[in-house]
C-alpha cells in the first residue's frame, strides 16, 4: 500500500509546548507513514492531549514543526487544518449535544457543501440537489456504523458507547488522511471495547487512513498499535512495537515508580 | 371602580384569535402543495387587508389602537427574531439588537423625510454609501484572505480605512448628483414625478431595505474585534453599542449633521408610509429567509458554534465567521424591523431607542424559546396584545398612573416562567413551515462511491 514517493503523513520535529513557565511538551517528535497506525501512550499528565491539540491547532505551538503529507501546518487555524485532512476526536465526548445524529454527521460536510446561503436563500435547484446528497452521503456513513437507526435522535440522549461511534463517524466524514482519536475506549467495558478495536481496523482498511491514537486501555494498544510511543513529563522517553515497549525498564518505571534499591 | 368584564373578554378573544392566526399562517406555509401556501398567504393578507378596508366607521373590528398594536408587533417580531438568531441559535449573547434598530428607524426615516422636503440626497447618500462600504468590505476581504494569520485589529483597521475612504466618495457623488435630481421633484404648484405618492411608495421600500443594509454593514465593522471576545464580554461590549448610539441620537442635531433628527426632542414629520401590505411583506421576508438560512448547511453551522466552539473548528469551520454572519444578519432584520417601525409610528424619540428598553426583545426570545423561531413569533405577538393591549388598558380602569403595574407584573411572569420551564414557551420546537424537513431513514443502503472509495 505504501509507495516511497509519498510523504510521511505527519512529520513532527521539536515540537515544544510552555504555558506560562510550565513545559508541557519538550522537544517531541514524531513521524507516521501513510496507513500507519500508531499510539501515543504516558502516564496522566504527560502531554499527550496537548501533542494532538497542537496538531489540530487549538493550541499555539511555541517550538517546532509540524508537517502535514510534506506541508508545514505549523500555525495554521484548527478549521484550515481539518480542511487539509486532519480528523479528531475528543477525551471529553464534543458532540453537538442539541443536534440530531445526522446533523452532527453533516456539518462535517460543510467545508465542501456545493452551495452557498444565497442557494440557501432562494432554495435554488443547486441547494436541493446538494443538500441531498449530502444527507445521503451522512446517512450512508451512518449505515457503515450502524448507527442509521438513530439519527433523528439528539446527540445528548445516546449512550456512551453510541456517542463515542458517532464522533467518528463525525471525524471520518470530514473525509480526513490522519485520524486521531484521544482515548477512544476510554469509560467503555471490555465488550465495547472489543467492538471499538475492530471498528478502528475496519476504518482504517476501509478508508485507507493514518491513525495516531491516545489510550490509557494497554489491552487496546498493545492490541492495535504497530507503533508506540511513550511520553512521560512531555518527552518522549521510549518509541517501538508494543513488544518492546512493554520490556522498556524506563516505561515500567514511568508507569510504576522505581523499584527500591535493596528490597528483595 | 368597575372594571369591564366584556372589554376583558373581547381582549381575551384578541389575543386568542391572534395566535391562531399566525398558527393557521405557519401551519399553511408548511403545507407540501405550493398552491396551498400561496392561497393561505393570500387569505392571510387579504383577511386583515379586508377589514381595514371595509369596516364601518361606527363598528370597527380592529380599531386603531389594535391596528398599532398589530404593526408594533410585527416589527417586534422582525427585532427579536434577529436576536434570537444572535443568541439563541447562534449563542452571543448580545445587548446590540436595540442599537442596530435605532439605526435602522432613524436611517430610513431620514430618507423618506428627506425625499418629502424635496432633496433625494438621503436616498442617494444613503444608497450609493451603502454600496460602496459593502464593495469596500467585501474587496478588503478578498485582499485579507491572502495573507494567513492576520491579526483581527490589523484587519479591522484595513476595513475601517475602506469605509471612510467609501463615505468620502459618497459625500463627492451624492453632492454632485443633486442639482440634476432637484428638479424632478417640481414646485408646489407643478410637482414633478419625484413628488407623486407612487414614488415615495418605492423609496420607502428602498429605504427600509436599505436601512437594514446600513446596520448590517455596522454591524459588521462593530462585530469583527467585538466577537473575538467571550460571551459575556461580548454583551457588555454590545451594550455599551446601545448605549452609544442612544447618545449619538440624544445628540444627533449637534454631535452629528442632522438637524432634521432634531436630536433629543426627537425627529417629527416621518411620513406613516407603512401600512399592512409593507409590514406584512417585510415580516414575510425576515421569517422566510431566517427559516431558510437555518435549514441549510450555513444553519447548521451556526448551530455547531453554538453547541460547542472547539468541536466545530475541528469540523473545518471558521468559527469567527460563523460568529459574524448571524450577527450580521441579525442586525440586517433589526434595521428592516427599525425602518417599518418609523414609518409607522411617525415620530421618533430617542428615548424609544433606550438600552432599557432594548431589554424587551431579549425577555421576548427567552419567553418563547432560545433557539425556536417559531416561539419568538407568538411570543412577540402575545406580548404586544397582552402586555401593551389587554393589561394597560385593564389595569388603565384603575386609575391614570395603574398601566405601570405591568412592569411589575411582567418580570413576576417571566420569574415563573424560568422556575417552571426554563426553556421557555415552546423550547427549541417549531410549528409547521419552521420545522425541520423529517428526514427519513434510507431503505436501499447503497454502496454510495463516494463513502467507500476515499477521495484524494
Amino acid at each position: 500500500m505504501t509507495t516511497p514517493t509519498l510523504p510521511p503523513t505527519l512529520e513532527i520535529a521539536g515540537l515544544t509546548k510552555f504555558f506560562g513557565g510550565l513545559r508541557a511538551v519538550n522537544n517531541f517528535g514524531l513521524a507516521l507513514k501513510p496507513g500507519d497506525l500508531a499510539g501515543l501512550i504516558g502516564p496522566n499528565g504527560a502531554g499527550k492531549t496537548t501533542v494532538f491539540n497542537m496538531i489540530t491547532g487549538v493550541y499555539q505551538v511555541s517550538g517546532g514543526d509540524i508537517r502535514f503529507q510534506g506541508e508545514s501546518i505549523t500555525g495554521l487555524e484548527p478549521h484550515e487544518i481539518t480542511q487539509l485532512g486532519v480528523a479528531r476526536t475528543f477525551q471529553n465526548i464534543r458532540l453537538f449535544a442539541n443536534l440530531t445524529v445526522l446533523d452532527n454527521v453533516r456539518i462535517a460536510y460543510h467545508t465542501h457543501a456545493g452551495y452557498g446561503m444565497l442557494d440557501a436563500i432562494l432554495r435554488t435547484a443547486t441547494y436541493s440537489a446538494k443538500e441531498k446528497e449530502i444527507t445521503e452521503r451522512a446517512q450512508d456513513f451512518l449505515a457503515i456504523f450502524k448507527l442509521e437507526n438513530i439519527q433523528n435522535e439528539f446527540a445528548k440522549n445516546l449512550p456512551y458507547g453510541q456517542q463515542r461511534r458517532v464522533e467518528i463517524a463525525r471525524a471520518l466524514a470530514s473525509n480526513p488522511r490522519l485520524l486521531l482519536l484521544d482515548e477512544p475506549a476510554a469509560g467503555m467495558n471490555p465488550r465495547e471495547i472489543v467492538t471499538l478495536m475492530e471498528l478502528i481496523h475496519f476504518v482504517r482498511d476501509r478508508f485507507n487512513l493514518t491513525i495516531l491514537l491516545i489510550e490509557h486501555q494497554m489491552r487496546v494498544v498493545m492490541g492495535i498499535c504497530e507503533h508506540i510511543t511513550v511520553m512521560d513529563f512531555g518527552e518522549v522517553i521510549a518509541r517501538g512495537t508494543p513488544k518492546e515497549i512493554q520490556g522498556n525498564a524506563q516505561v515500567i518505571e514511568a508507569y510504576l515508580g522505581k523499584g527500591v534499591p535493596g528490597a528483595a | 371602580m368597575e372594571i369591564n368584564l366584556g372589554f376583558l373578554f373581547i381582549s381575551t378573544i384578541k389575543i386568542v384569535v391572534v395566535l391562531g392566526y399566525l398558527y393557521a399562517l405557519l401551519a399553511v406555509l408548511g403545507h407540501a402543495s405550493k398552491w396551498v401556501q400561496i392561497g393561505g398567504l393570500l387569505a392571510a393578507f387579504g383577511i386583515i387587508q379586508l377589514i381595514f378596508s371595509f369596516q364601518p366607521e361606527d363598528a370597527q373590528i380592529i380599531n386603531d389602537f389594535d391596528r398599532g398594536l398589530l404593526f408594533q408587533a410585527c416589527t417586534m417580531t422582525m427585532v427579536a427574531l434577529g436576536l434570537n438568531l444572535i443568541y439563541g441559535f447562534n449563542g452571543q449573547f448580545s445587548l446590540g439588537q436595540w442599537g442596530f434598530y435605532g439605526i435602522g428607524a432613524y436611517a430610513a426615516a431620514d430618507i423618506t423625510w428627506r425625499w418629502t422636503n424635496n432633496d433625494a440626497r438621503g436616498l442617494t447618500g444613503v444608497a450609493i454609501g451603502a454600496t460602496l462600504v459593502a464593495v469596500a468590505i467585501f474587496g478588503v476581504r478578498r485582499l485579507i484572505a491572502r495573507y494567513k494569520g492576520m491579526p483581527v485589529m490589523s484587519a479591522f483597521t484595513l476595513y475601517l480605512i475602506g469605509t471612510i475612504v467609501a463615505c468620502a466618495l459618497t459625500m463627492l457623488i451624492a453632492g454632485a448628483l443633486d442639482p440634476a435630481l432637484k428638479p424632478l421633484f417640481g414646485t408646489k404648484d407643478a410637482p414633478g414625478i419625484f413628488a407623486s405618492e407612487w414614488a415615495l411608495q418605492i423609496v420607502f421600500f428602498f429605504a427600509v431595505l436599505l436601512a437594514g443594509i446600513v446596520a448590517a454593514e455596522i454591524s459588521f465593522l462593530f462585530g469583527l474585534p467585538v466577537l473575538t471576545l467571550g460571551s459575556d464580554y461580548f454583551g457588555i461590549a454590545t451594550l455599551g453599542f446601545t448605549i452609544v448610539i442612544n447618545t449619538l441620537m440624544v445628540n444627533s442635531d449637534t454631535l452629528l449633521p442632522f438637524p432634521e433628527m432634531k436630536g433629543g426632542r426627537g425627529m417629527i414629520g416621518i411620513p406613516k408610509v407603512t401600512n399592512w401590505f409593507w409590514a406584512f411583506l417585510f415580516l414575510l421576508i425576515v421569517v422566510i429567509v431566517m427559516r431558510n438560512v437555518l435549514h441549510s448547511s450555513t444553519g447548521r453551522a451556526i448551530l455547531s458554534v453554538r453547541e460547542d466552539e472547539t468541536a466545530a473548528k475541528v469540523m473545518g469551520i471558521n468559527v469567527a465567521d460563523y460568529k459574524l454572519l448571524p450577527f450580521v444578519i441579525g442586525s440586517l432584520f433589526a434595521g428592516l424591523g427599525g425602518g417599518v417601525y418609523a414609518h409607522f409610528i411617525g415620530f421618533l424619540s430617542p428615548g424609544t431607542f433606550d438600552f432599557l428598553v432594548g431589554f424587551n426583545p431579549l425577555i421576548i426570545i427567552v419567553f418563547g424559546g432560545l433557539g425556536s423561531m417559531s416561539g419568538t413569533i407568538f411570543a412577540s405577538f402575545g406580548w404586544m396584545f397582552f402586555l401593551e393591549g389587554l393589561l394597560r388598558t385593564i389595569l388603565g380602569q384603575f386609575g391614570t398612573e395603574a398601566p405601570t403595574w405591568r412592569f411589575v407584573l411582567y418580570p413576576i411572569t417571566l420569574l415563573l416562567l424560568m422556575l417552571l420551564r426554563p426553556q421557555g414557551l415552546l423550547g427549541s420546537a417549531e410549528v409547521g413551515f419552521l420545522r425541520a424537513p423529517k428526514i427519513a431513514a434510507r431503505t436501499a443502503a447503497s454502496d454510495n462511491p463516494a463513502v467507500t472509495t476515499p477521495v484524494k
